[in-house]
């Protein structure tokens, strides 16, 4: 593990201590960035006044959020009704969003955590604002459970074993959404911590530069006291450790669980023992695509070129192809075990996905999930700022209509061809994803505007000592 | 310690020793205490205390207050009503020419629910859809609740006087009276006319049906001598032919019919043999779903291939398919044989008569002595009338429970008419069509109010009796004619009563016995009927007057000509002739064949939609402007397979104006479009009809969009009589799965398990669904939605697909054989070329609810339990538990779960359509022992658990077992055709257990439910190992090959 050094103790003199970047590696943090530059850039945003662009993104998101609310209120008002759902179709968006985002949430846990016990020294400069993401996806996410119940205001507690006055009435362990419920609220909660345990350093170096007594109070407080003390460092590195090796199952188990929602049921399309993998590998995968499309633009308006190197982003990319492809194989072998199976509903709903009413669905997530990542494989275009920008948007859109294809076009032609039925969605259905894309947004905002987007201490641990810089 | 002795003085009295000091020290309080004001009436501390709890008690009290409803209990508790226990008593529906002996179900005085009378002979305990829902008419908001006079609101005493003396005033003038009607069962009805007319001389009783069945009765007087229609007895028919006659839905007396043919359609192992039926007809029919073969044939043809019939019995080769094989089959069975048709023309029926004849079925499957009254309107009577009016001969008119101006082809001429008519009273329940347009509504009561009698057939009385008190100011329309007829001190009670008491006692009944039963049987060979019509003697058929069939052949010959597109008008099974078309539960009842609901439509073959650039977009398709004559209609396209390719179709009792807000507007009304043939109205339009196909789009409310089964034979299992003779499991699906357990590899999936399986000790609770027998009428729907309070949900939530119908008819066609497609279709993958159905295809009807699972998929999945097991095997669902996930509708594998998408009671969203939710007159309807659901909820089929608790609890009191048939359900009661039996599959006594032949089993680590011995029986997807306890038989058709 790196030592990471505050800069007024750092002279340009002394060895870097403890590095583990090869000084034959590119560096991590290109423009000859010393610590205090870190700080200063990583601050400038905080300490500054809001910048236009800044301002601009809070009015789109709070207006698409005023939007959204208004959708969820007449939701909760009338009922699940103004939705496109029927009798056949009884999940659709609401499902489709709740497991896009949890899957979006994938990315930052894993960098954070598994990248950290891989001690990929790369995810430093992008941890924090994944994580955040993260956080706010997992909120996004679980808007969903709660609004699609019928009877929201009984449900939230109803779904969770609380000691109650119903006499021996328990919630049933047998339901995969109770594990849903477990799974997601434990995430959320490790999540939670771990990314606010990495961000007291930062809070200090805040607090301990802030020129008004507001800053110096809020900081302050958010930094728990901060000592900046060989043992408080000590201990910050095995809190993080911890919490990384705690955190490490979570990010394959909750797609896991997610994926039991439909794994153990008896639908034809829904009932396959290849969903936990699949679903896992399909969330890193929408997971990073979802950073980079963040990063992208954080690096851009936030002039942070330096630290989130064109060689981030093709590591990205390159996860990307994978993940991408280990999803694209699971596409052909649920239709390979459709096949083999013999069970006639069973290729019924593969036929059907390929052929049926929704075709244009299916290859609309075919299209984005398994050819476009493919173009990574050209150096030219995975290094390429532009088609990056543009391909982990069609990721998540492919991503999206994976969880639509999943949920809408199983169920509308299952077992009995006489329940057979369309689902179109309503603007209610689009509203309510519009309210979770305005409260992604206004708080990623907000977290961009007055937490440090990157980890100062940790970036400051791999910048390039002076004898690198004199070599140059 | 230093000396002690200070005195500490409690004030300067005590040292001073004053008096008043020394006369109060030894008081607890020496001083001044207020408590002593209270005396003198002043207020204290606790006082304040009390006053101000009071005060703080009051004010919260007064703030939260609700609104006062006020319930009045009774005085004395009425002898007959227990809270909470139902009463029942037997009476009897009749709607215009329909007729069905029933048994209401009151609750607090309310009917709620009406059931069949298994007393009656002639529905046997069965009911239909209409039956079903008429207990809602009860309760419509559209009723009228007074009496009135050109609109306005008016007593009796005025209405009875100012009625009276315009009556005498025309009487005495000479003019004409006369009181129209639809069939009148009634015999005492005839016999208030009768009265009616001793006073008023001038009067004439006019009877019309909406759908005249007259060309039967001068049929059988031109061929017998005897206007009459005879009584059928279908289930002693082995080969029964059909031209066009739905009898099984709307034909004469469909209950009747039904019950019959269904026993001709019941195997099992005593009886390896089933009727067999041909349907020859130009829309497809409920009957000709039913068919073991069924021809589609344009109306021109239809007449003629009667007559190809009566000459393929005589030996000439006929050209119209199956006419030949038909032929054959008749011959065989001889007498056992029955031919009906459902035209109106005396020549086809005359020609029917003949082949009938020839093959001996009187005395056999027809019985001729024993005439039916249910269709007595005479056309030409009714035709003059409507002339009369229109030349001002008519002075007055009393519209006796009908609506002519509506559904009859006159209503025009007749609304014209009725401006020089001096004197029009209505006894409309409703300000209907005909009613808008009279001076006087004096309303009559609603059937459940009344007291009355019919006479179904020769020999057969039945009789009605109110269930509650009358709700409005209504009066009954015998009472009205009475009053007006002079008789003072009118009582209708009486006036029955008396009439039957002397009839009664000749017989050895006694009057409270009669109505008990609701139904007597008197021997009548020889006596007069009541009907003051001719004497009827022992009367025997002869054979008919041989002379007059080449003549009715000749006519036929001449009158039915085809001029390409023909129109064959039609009766829905729900809405019928729009007489109920106010009802929300018949409008949302999902037609049987179409399976749409809220609408009338143009049916049209597929061959005619290709040909005629029909397109359909996301369920819509064009409009269409059909044109008859100098009228057009414009109305939606229904693509119908098996509807014959130049003929297109559309049902009557659409288009209301003033039925009430459920009714109005929703379809087309098409009764201007009934044409006349050989002087009699037909239903069948086939000269002058063009169709033009519309830009705009328009999509009909169907609860079913995909028609076949998609060769699925886990839903369907099906087999040829022939198949079913030489192995009773003919047709049979036996799944299998892979496993290492057993020595063969594989085993059946209810083999294996995760689970334990349930052992039910006392009760298991299942039901067997016959499809050979179910005809689809849907009668077990209607049924379902009264007894569950089922909310309806209205047109466009049907387009939305969340009908809320706990049960639903599965209605699926075969797919179009290979030979049918066309090139394009030939080259489509096979599960598409699945989805085409047969141009005329077969028909399979499966009732579909909640299957019960023993393994069901729904209870695992709910996070909150709120869908669990029941110890006797049903799967219960507990409302106030459900948060509403939907995750236990999304896995259930049969799609029988229904969501509360909105509030659907007292909703202004739905107050149009779930009008009897919306108003407390409505809501009267509803059966308290089942829950309202609240929006957000879950809820399905619960084997009306309330009536299983009921039975068990009835049967405790008398301290044993329930017995098999002490509970049965809703469905499974009003089904015509037994096709669903209910029982306890524990019970060894019980027919359900007999049925399916159940053998009880136990197995090492696991125990199967229920292991089922009949061959017959199967589980809808048993692949996926649900095991639910709903056992479905397989269907047979009386086919040489499948």
């Amino acid at each position: 593990m790196s030592i990471p050094i505050d800069d007024i103790l750092v002279n340009k003199d002394h060895a870097p201590s403890g590095p583990v970047v090869s000084s034959l590696r590119e560096p991590l943090v290109t423009g000859g960035k010393t610590v205090h530059d870190v700080t200063e850039d990583i601050c400038r945003q905080v300490e500054g006044k809001p910048t236009t662009t800044w301002m601009l993104g809070m009015a789109i998101s709070l207006a698409t959020l005023a939007v959204g609310a208004y959708c969820v209120f007449i939701l909760v008002w009338e009922g699940i009704g103004v939705w496109g759902l029927n009798k056949t179709v009884g999940w659709a968006w609401d499902i489709t969003n709740f497991v896009w985002w949890v899957g979006i949430g994938h990315a930052g846990t894993l960098i954070s955590a598994i990248l950290l016990l891989f001690r990929q020294k790369w995810r430093m400069s992008i941890n924090r604002a994944a994580e955040a993401m993260t956080i706010f996806a997992v909120i996004c996410a679980a808007c969903f459970p709660g609004l699609h119940m019928g009877r929201l205001w009984l449900g939230f507690y109803w779904a969770l074993p609380l000691p109650n006055t119903f006499g021996s009435l328990w919630v049933n362990f047998n339901s995969p959404l109770l594990w849903d419920v477990f799974a997601i609220s434990t995430y959320f909660t490790v999540s939670l911590v771990f990314w606010y345990i990495g961000l007291i350093p930062d809070f200090a170096s805040i607090r301990d530069r802030a020129k008004n007594n507001i800053s110096k109070a809020v900081y302050g407080a958010l930094s728990f006291g901060w000592d900046g003390a060989a043992k408080t460092w000590m201990r910050y590195e095995s809190v993080a450790l911890i919490l990384a090796g705690l955190a490490t199952p979570l990010v394959l188990s909750v797609h896991t669980i997610v994926s039991f929602d439909f794994a153990t049921s008896v639908i034809p399309g829904w009932h396959t023992t290849i969903f936990p993998p699949y679903f896992v590998a399909g969330a890193i995968f929408s997971g990073f695509a979802m950073v980079l499309t963040l990063m992208l633009i954080t690096r851009k308006t936030f002039k942070l070129e330096d630290y989130i190197t064109i060689n981030h982003i093709e590591m990205m990319n390159i996860i990307i192809i994978v993940t991408g492809s280990i999803v694209g194989i699971a596409y052909i072998t649920e239709f390979f075990i459709a096949w083999y199976s013999g069970v006639d509903a069973e290729q019924y709903a593969f036929l059907n996905r390929m052929t049926g009413p929704y075709w244009w669905a299916y290859w609309t997530m075919m299209t984005c999930n398994v050819i476009s990542p493919q173009l990574f494989w050209f150096k030219k275009i995975r290094t390429n700022i532009a088609a990056t920008f543009i391909l982990s948007i069609i990721v998540n859109i492919g991503m999206w209509f994976e969880r639509f294809v999943i949920i809408v076009t199983s169920l509308h032609r299952d077992y009995l061809p006489s329940s057979w039925a369309m689902f179109y969605p309503t603007i209610y259905d689009v509203g309510v994803y519009l309210f979770t894309f305005g409260l992604f947004f206004t708080a990623f905002l907000l977290f961009a505007k007055f937490f440090p987007v990157i980890n100062m201490a940790e970036v400051k641990s791999i910048i390039k000592s002076s004898s690198l810089k004199q070599k140059k | 310690m230093s000396d002690n002795k200070k005195t500490y003085w409690k004030g300067i009295e005590q040292l001073t020793n004053d008096p008043a000091f020394v006369k109060n020290a030894e008081n607890e309080f020496p001083e001044f205490l207020p408590i002593s004001d209270n005396e003198e009436g002043g207020s204290s501390r606790r006082d304040f205390l009390k006053m101000m709890g009071f005060g703080v008690a009051a004010v919260s009290l007064a703030a939260c207050e609700a609104p006062i409803r006020k319930a009045i209990p009774y005085v004395n508790k009425p002898v007959d009503i227990d809270p909470g226990v139902p009463n029942y008593y037997a009476s009897t529906y009749v709607q215009g020419g329909d007729y069905c002996s029933i048994v209401v179900k009151t609750r607090e005085g309310r009917p709620i629910k009406i059931e069949g009378n298994e007393l009656s002979k002639i529905s046997q305990g069965g009911v239909n859809a209409q039956v079903e829902a008429s207990v809602l008419s009860l309760y419509d908001n559209e009723r009228l609740r007074n009496p009135k006079k050109a609109g306005a609101d008016i007593t009796w005493e005025e209405l009875d006087k100012e009625v009276a003396a315009k009556l005498n005033s025309i009487a005495t003038q000479g003019g004409q009276i006369r009181i129209v009607s639809n069939t009148v069962l009634s015999p005492t009805t005839k016999r208030v006319i009768e009265d009616f007319k001793t006073k008023y001389p001038t009067t004439q009783h006019v009877v019309y049906d909406t759908a005249a069945a007259e060309g039967m009765l001068v049929a059988n007087e031109q061929s017998f001598g005897k206007r009459m229609i005879p009584s059928y007895d279908f289930s002693k028919a082995d080969v029964i032919v059909s031209f066009g006659a739905d009898f099984l839905g709307t034909w004469i007396s469909p209950v009747e019919f039904t019950k019959q043919y269904s026993k001709t359609r019941r195997l099992g192992d005593g009886k390896k043999e089933m009727s067999r039926h041909y349907q020859f007809e130009g829309n497809l029919s409920l009957t000709g779903a039913n068919a073991d073969y069924r021809t589609p044939v344009k109306p021109s043809e239809e007449a003629k291939s009667v007559v190809a019939l009566y000459q393929a019995l005589t030996g000439k080769k006929s050209s119209i398919a199956n006419i030949d094989k038909a032929a054959a089959d008749l011959k065989k069975a001889g007498s056992k044989s029955l031919v009906v048709s459902g035209s109106n023309d005396p020549a086809v029926q005359a020609v029917v008569n003949a082949i009938n004849t020839m093959l001996g079925s009187y005395g056999t499957t027809i019985d001729a002595s024993k005439p039916v009254y249910y269709k007595q309107g005479d056309e030409k009577a009714f035709g003059t009338f409507v002339a009369d009016a229109k030349a001002g001969k008519v002075s007055a008119v009393i519209f006796y429970n009908c609506n002519p101006v509506y559904n009859t082809q006159y209503g025009a001429d007749i609304k014209n008419a009725l401006a020089k008519v001096a004197l029009k009273i209505s006894t409309s329940d409703r300000l209907d069509e005909t009613a808008d347009l009279v001076e006087y509504i004096a309303p009559d009561h609603h059937f459940l109010e009344s007291w009355g009698d019919a006479n179904p057939s020769k020999g057969v009385y039945s009789f009605v009796q109110p269930t509650i008190t009358p709700i409005f100011k209504t009066r009954q329309v015998q009472e009205s004619l009475l009053t007006w007829a002079g008789v003072e001190k009118v009582d209708y009670f009486e006036y029955l009563k008396g009439g039957w008491e002397t009839t009664l006692v000749a017989q050895g009944m006694s009057w409270d016995k009669a109505l008990h039963d609701g139904v007597i049987e008197i021997s009548e060979s020889g006596t007069e009927t009541d009907t003051g019509t001719e004497e009827e003697g022992d009367w025997v058929v002869g054979p008919p007057a041989s002379a007059s069939i080449p003549d009715a052949i000749s006519k036929i010959n001449t009158n039915y000509k085809s001029s390409g597109t023909e129109l064959s008008i039609y009766q829905k099974i729900g809405i019928g002739d729009g007489t109920q078309a106010n009802s929300p539960w018949l409008q949302e009842m999902p037609d049987p064949i179409t399976k749409a609901t809220w609408d009338n439509y143009l049916t049209v073959s597929q061959a005619w939609a290709v040909e005629n650039d029909v397109t359909f977009v996301e369920g819509k398709s064009n409009m269409a402007k059909l044109t008859v004559g100098d009228t057009s209609l414009t109305l939606p396209i229904v693509i119908q397979p098996g509807q014959e390719k130049e003929t297109v179709g559309v049902a009557v009792g659409y288009g209301r104006t003033s039925a009430g807000k459920v009714a109005n507007g929703r379809g087309v009304d098409v009764y201007p479009l009934i044409s006349k043939i050989n002087g009699m109205s037909s239903y069948s339009v086939m000269s002058g009809v063009s169709v033009e196909v519309l830009p705009e789009m328009y999509q009909v409310a169907q609860t079913q969009t995909q028609q076949t089964y998609m060769g699925r034979e886990t839903v369907i299992q099906e087999a040829t009589l022939g198949e079913y003779q030489k192995d009773p499991g003919a047709g049979r699906y036996h799944p299998h799965i892979a496993t290492w357990q057993e020595e063969s590899g594989e085993t059946s999936p209810g083999n294996l398990s995760l689970w334990k399986g349930h052992k039910y000790k006392n009760h298991h609770w299942g039901l067997a669904i016959d499809l050979n027998t179910c005809t689809g009428c849907s009668a077990c729907h209607v049924a379902c939605q009264s007894e569950n309070n089922i909310p309806v949900v209205g047109r466009e939530e049907v387009i939305n697909r969340r009908d809320m119908h706990w049960m639903r008819i599965d209605r699926y066609y075969s797919s179009r054989p290979e030979e049918e497609m066309s090139e394009s279709e030939q080259g489509m993958m096979d599960s598409r070329k699945l989805e085409l159905t047969a141009s005329n295809p077969e028909v399979t009807f499966q009732p579909m609810m909640c299957q019960h699972c023993n393994n069901a998929p729904c209870e695992t999945v709910c996070p909150v339990a709120a869908t669990t097991h029941s110890t006797e095997g049903l799967n219960q669902m507990t409302y106030n538990r459900c948060i509403g996930t939907r995750y236990c509708a999304n896995n259930c594998p049969y799609k029988v779960r229904r969501f509360n998408w909105f509030k659907y009671h007292d909703n202004s969203q739905f107050e149009d359509v779930n009008t009897y939710m919306s108003n407390d007159l409505g809501k009267m309807v509803l059966n308290p022992d089942v829950t309202v659901r609240s929006r957000g909820v879950m809820e399905k089929c619960s084997l009306c658990v309330q009536r299983i608790q009921y039975g068990k609890l009835e049967a405790k009191k008398e301290g044993r077992r329930p017995n098999d048939g002490d509970i049965n359900v809703a469905c499974a009661s009003a089904c015509p055709s037994d096709a669903i039996v209910f029982g306890d599959m524990n019970d060894k006594e019980s027919q359900i257990y007999k049925m399916l032949k159940i053998q009880d089993t136990e197995k090492a680590d696991y125990i199967i439910e229920k292991e089922i011995g009949e061959p017959r029986a199967y589980h809808v997807l048993e692949e996926i190992g649900v095991k639910p306890n709903v056992a479905y038989l397989t269907k047979i058709r009386n086919k040489d090959k499948a």
